[in-house]
């Protein structure tokens, strides 16, 4: 391994280029601009042998990235934002065909009002299209999901799209060190794309075909499967990449201090970084506080959160993301989860980090606060109009 | 935990001299890590803008802008205000590029654009500062500097850079 500084967009295309996607289809938009340029380097510069196909639109790199693994290539593509949303029609194209397709997503708000700043409302608003959905802390996991996306959603019995998210700026933007896995590592990983769910002129078959009532059912209950099954392949995906790497993951979920913990945060994404830090402040001072990651949100983590919160005497959900005229469909998930385990404890939701704005460790240490009170219902965090 | 605040202009590279600090203090030893980013926004060039390092001995998880700084670093002397002492910790230090002299014990002076001109033959300053940066904190070496420049810039200016960074280092060691 090769021990480099970069930023969180930079190690993904690292991390890509490791996987041999062989074929590119890149449309740019900030902050995820970054990735497509490196990758089209890298192809330019021999390094990453690949088609590099620029394309017109979001909606195009999608299809462009359905049509390439619908002959059995590795595709990649990436976007942000209202990209996202544009190829959104696309995005069950794929997870109802069943191609294995990586994208990347750089956690942006949507307008308007008009903004190009980090929040995860792009992503969250597609938890239903049938894709895994990863989010990274740091710019070394966001590296690994590239490795790891490929090799989970190419498995024969999962054979779904996974869309890895990495906030925008913070995580995209932010230099850090990491360490690049090498080409010998990253092929002993990750073997080469093979499929039946191709077209091919040997064996003539009709994929991306329509179905009826009477079938739709099935078609739907199989894609379902499909996600459930990812819990059990992240696990030996990631022993595997342990065993090679050096470097061990938790599954859907990271846990922190949270087993003999009283409040429990559930968070997702670069922020949590922070509340780790906090964690460990307010531990200090005989707070007995605990900090629950999110690294997946499709499949959802319901039995990790019921283990996770088994004993705790609340518990907060801090999210960059809201569901208009309810709540934040993480706490949304997240309650359901406690809910079916039979968990009766007091909750709160905060909402923070929209548009970019600043969530601080005071922020955190007041979350801690608030339910140490008895704090439930929804809260917006950093409504003051002050500079970040 | 040391977090550095970097002012500039935008196209004065101040940025880059917040990267290339993080990149050779992580080169210093494995156990090293480093967080550098500028202010997001829109890029224009000549509107002031600032960059963040922050540099520790374990993985840094706080991702927001520094806010009161260690160091905070002038690569344009039409930045530096009173304000700009509300900005450091206690025992903070400001280094400034100037050719004007500052009676405050606080500020390290050096007129790191004459540098530039001679060495670079342009009035960029940035990684000047970031050797002057190297001498007065002792916490990174020439060496890592000269690594990260390396590794970081483009090789047509890698010499001359690496020049200017031990010419600051001079400068302010003289």
């Amino acid at each position: 391994m090769a021990k480099k500084f970069l930023s969180g967009d930079e190690a993904f295309a690292e991390g890509v280029r490791l996987a041999r996607p062989q074929v590119i289809s890149a449309y740019p938009i900030t902050p995820q601009t970054i990735v497509v340029e490196k990758l089209s380097e890298m192809v330019e510069d021999g390094s990453l042998k690949s088609e590099f196909i620029h394309v017109e639109s979001e909606h195009s790199a999608l299809s462009c990235a359905m049509g390439a693994s619908s002959v059995g290539a590795r595709a990649f593509t990436a976007t942000s934002s209202q990209g996202l949303l544009y190829m959104a029609e696309c995005l069950t194209y794929a997870s109802g065909g069943r191609f294995p397709i990586l994208m990347m997503n750089a956690n942006r708000s949507t307008a308007l009002p008009w903004n190009i700043y980090g929040d995860q409302r792009d992503s969250i608003s597609l938890l239903d299209s049938g894709w895994i959905q990863a989010y990274a802390e740091n710019a070394q996991e966001a590296l690994d999901l590239a490795l790891l996306g490929y090799y989970i959603a190419e498995k024969k019995e999962v054979s779904t799209p996974y869309m890895a998210n990495l906030d925008g700026f913070v995580l995209t933007h932010t230099y850090e060190v990491v360490d690049v896995p090498t080409r010998e590592q990253a092929d002993a990983f990750l073997p080469p794309f093979e499929t039946d769910n191709r077209l091919d002129l040997e064996h003539p078959r009709n994929l991306g075909f329509s179905a009826g009532p009477d079938y739709n059912t099935q078609f739907k209950m199989k894609e379902h499967a499909g996600l459930l099954k990812v819990r059990e392949v992240v696990a030996e995906a990631e022993d595997r990449f342990a065993a090679i790497f050096g470097r061990q993951y938790t599954g859907l979920t990271e846990s922190y201090r949270t087993e003999d913990a009283d409040y429990i945060l559930v968070t997702l994404g670069s922020i949590a970084g922070l509340v780790r830090e906090t964690v460990d402040a307010l531990r200090a001072n005989g707070k007995k506080v605990g900090l629950l990651r999110l690294r997946y949100l499709r499949p959802f983590p319901n039995q990790e959160i019921a283990s996770a919160a088994a004993n705790t005497k609340a518990l907060a959900v801090l999210e960059k993301d809201i569901s208009f005229g309810n709540e934040g469909t993480v706490y949304t998930n997240v309650v359901s989860a406690l809910h079916k385990a039979g968990i009766a404890i007091p909750t709160a939701n905060y909402v923070g980090g929209l548009g970019g704005k600043n969530i601080s460790a005071e922020d955190i240490r007041q979350i801690f606060e608030d339910l140490s009170q008895g704090q439930q219902g929804l809260h917006f965090v950093g409504t003051g109009g002050e500079a970040d | 935990m040391t977090e550095i605040l970097w002012h500039g202009r935008g196209g004065q590279g101040a940025f880059t001299a917040a990267r290339l600090l993080g990149a050779a203090y992580v080169a210093e030893s494995d156990g090293f890590y480093a967080l550098a980013f500028p202010s997001f926004g829109p890029e224009r060039r000549g509107a002031p803008i600032r960059a963040f390092t922050k540099l520790s001995d374990s993985p840094v998880g706080d991702r927001s802008q520094v806010v009161r700084a260690d160091y905070s670093i002038y690569l344009d002397d039409t930045l530096f205000t009173d304000a700009a002492f509300d900005e450091l910790k206690e025992n903070g230090k400001i280094i400034l590029n100037t050719r004007r002299k500052v009676d405050d014990e606080r500020v390290i002076t050096l007129d790191g654009t004459a540098i530039a001109q001679e060495i670079l033959h342009m009035p960029i300053t940035n990684t000047i500062m970031l050797g002057a940066f190297a001498a007065v904190s002792g916490i990174v070496s020439a060496g890592a500097v000269e690594q990260a420049i390396q590794e970081n810039m483009p090789e047509k200016l890698q010499i001359r850079n690496i020049a200017a960074v031990n010419a600051a280092i001079r400068e302010v060691a003289g």
